[in-house]
């Protein structure tokens, strides 16, 4: 190896390789489309090779060559152990408690992790943004074992309040998804392209846990909307390894060459 | 009993002016060609419903053929927005559009419900959301043997259903491949329904003994429209077109664009133009 190449990443590189440190063999995980996808499949290739991921489309444990663009290209159905119709996906998979880990994202999300899809700024019924929706996210805040969270860190989508809650984190705080007859874990973690958060224990309140490699103080809180709480002790942040980088880029090269192929193919016909 | 009919005859027959209609398909098997069709026949004051409108119901929206749309996720998957979807919405061009929104849990179970000739669903949904404050049509039942307290939305109940499959047989069995979505419940919790095929056979062939199959006396009318997907795809036959989904964001960003497009590759013609999708089977099958 080059020893004066210094290693170079990008926030939403290390973004990604947090979140897929976050998954284990044995998880069974609802994978959205973006980042989510993209970790999800960096940890399958690499410490997690028996990861299940279920795509809302009906796909159960499938193993994307490439990244799909929706939640219901081929390539996810072909390489499925096997395919359900919607309803039982979140029927019996989802509702019945089979899933592990949700994975979410958001346009907003507030200090405990609830989060908003569907509309910015004016009023649920003149929006000044309408955004696609809540989709298959309220019941996967509540579902899935565990909720993690993945989503680029600025002032416009770490918000003090939320214009609407799409789907549940915890409420305004302890005791709020008890209160609501929620009995699984909801957000345990938050991970942005500056940093790591978890809720309190005892508040449940987003708190930073770790910073990423080079990232400062200053800079998390100028990037958030609220009087954000650190932890007393912050987690030494591990830099990507040459391993996950090289899978990861492979990946997104990967699905690029597939773009590219098809869009060559449509202009010869 | 199924009756085979062109795509121009199917639509006039299936789908009717204020007509509460779903074209499903989650992301596979998008009946395009048979909206597109419905645009050609003007139809009007639909209520368009469907788990992930796309292209298509932006495309219908745009062009003053819906009402009302019923939903539960609205985008151009991995793209970004629907601006025909928004600019109804937010500034009433063409024409206003009243929204039913929903989560995709609640609108899977609510088809169900809706195939199986149930009032209601009920499902563990909505808690701690705000959909509910926002859309009146959701509501909740206190379980008769535990007390929990569940969601309910009502049933799927349709005039018309709309959906696009890899084959139908002779005798208009349908069968579908691959992602099934909601299409099954679709059809069967409508009262007309028209299939779209990429081609009719004489045996449905060699399939698993649990494969998704509509018989023939489900479904009002079969149109034979190889391609008929594109954008979207037909598992085994063709891709979808990822890169079209891309450049859609550009196309229907403004109204004049959108109605130059629409223009040309709808109004200007017909079913016949999927076909040019079709040959870029695998198999190179094309009925």
């Amino acid at each position: 190896m080059n020893t004066s190449a210094k290693p170079v990443w990008t926030p939403t590189e290390m973004m990604t390789i947090v979140a897929a440190r976050a998954l284990k063999s044995s998880d069974v995980c609802f994978v959205g489309i973006g980042a989510p996808s993209a970790a999800c499949n960096l940890a399958r290739l690499t410490h997690a090779p028996d990861i299940t991921l279920i795509y809302e489309s009906g796909t159960i444990a499938t193993k994307p060559n490439v990244l799909p663009l929706s939640i219901g290209d081929g390539e996810l159905c072909e390489t499925a152990l096997s395919t359900v119709s919607v309803p039982e996906m979140f029927r019996y998979w989802l509702q019945g408690g089979r899933i592990t880990v949700g994975f979410l994202g958001g346009a907003q999300i507030d200090r405990f992790a609830n989060l908003n899809t569907t509309f910015v700024g004016g009023t649920y019924a003149k929006p000044k943004v309408r955004l696609p929706g809540g989709g298959g996210a309220p019941e996967i805040a509540t579902s899935c074992h565990e909720v993690f969270i993945i989503m680029a860190q600025g002032k416009r989508s770490f918000v003090d309040k939320l214009d609407f809650v799409t789907s549940l984190g915890h409420g305004d705080g302890k005791g709020s998804r008890e209160r609501l007859g929620v009995t699984t874990k909801g957000p345990t973690r938050v991970i942005t392209d500056l940093c790591l958060m978890e809720p309190d224990p005892g508040t449940k309140e987003l708190t930073v846990v770790a910073m990423h490699p080079g990232v400062t103080r200053d800079q998390v809180v100028d990037s958030t909307g609220w009087d954000l709480k650190f932890a007393a002790r912050l987690a030494d942040a591990t830099p990507p390894t040459p391993l996950e980088l090289s899978v990861l880029r492979d990946l997104h090269a990967r699905t690029r060459a597939a773009i590219e192929a098809q869009q060559q193919k449509g202009g010869e016909a | 009993m199924a009756k085979f009919l062109p795509l121009s005859a199917g639509v006039e027959e299936v789908v009717r002016d204020s007509d509460k209609v779903a074209f499903e398909g989650f992301t596979h098997l998008i009946p395009y060609a048979a909206g597109h069709e419905t645009v050609r026949q003007s139809r009007k004051d639909l209520t368009l419903v469907r788990m992930t409108p796309d292209l298509l119901y932006d495309q219908l929206i745009g062009m003053g053929a819906a009402r009302k749309i019923v939903f539960s996720w609205g985008g151009n998957p991995g793209v970004g927005s629907l601006h025909r979807f928004r600019d109804a919405y937010e500034h009433g061009w063409p024409q206003p559009l009243e929204i039913e929104e929903h989560s995709h849990a609640a609108m899977a179970n609510a088809y169900e419900a809706g195939a199986a000739g149930l009032p209601f669903a009920v499902l563990r949904g909505y808690r701690g959301a705000e959909l509910p404050r926002v859309n009146p049509t959701i509501k909740s039942v206190t379980c008769p043997y535990t007390g929990e307290v569940l969601a309910t939305v009502p049933a799927m109940q349709l005039d018309s259903a709309v959906i696009h499959a890899q084959k139908a047989d002779r005798a208009g069995n349908v069968m579908l491949d691959g992602i099934i979505g909601v299409q099954k419940e679709a059809v069967l919790a409508a009262k007309r329904s028209l299939v779209t095929v990429e081609e009719i056979v004489d045996d449905l062939g060699p399939r698993s003994l649990n494969a998704c199959v509509l018989p023939h006396w489900t479904i009002t009318a079969i149109s034979l429209v190889p391609g008929g997907a594109h954008p979207s795809y037909a598992q085994g036959l063709y891709k979808r077109d990822n890169a079209f989904y891309e450049v859609w964001d550009e196309i229907a960003r403004d109204r004049d664009g959108f109605k130059a497009w629409m223009d040309a590759n709808v109004l200007q013609k017909g079913p016949e133009a999927f076909a040019i999708h079709a040959r870029k089977s695998s198999t190179g099958r094309v009925a």
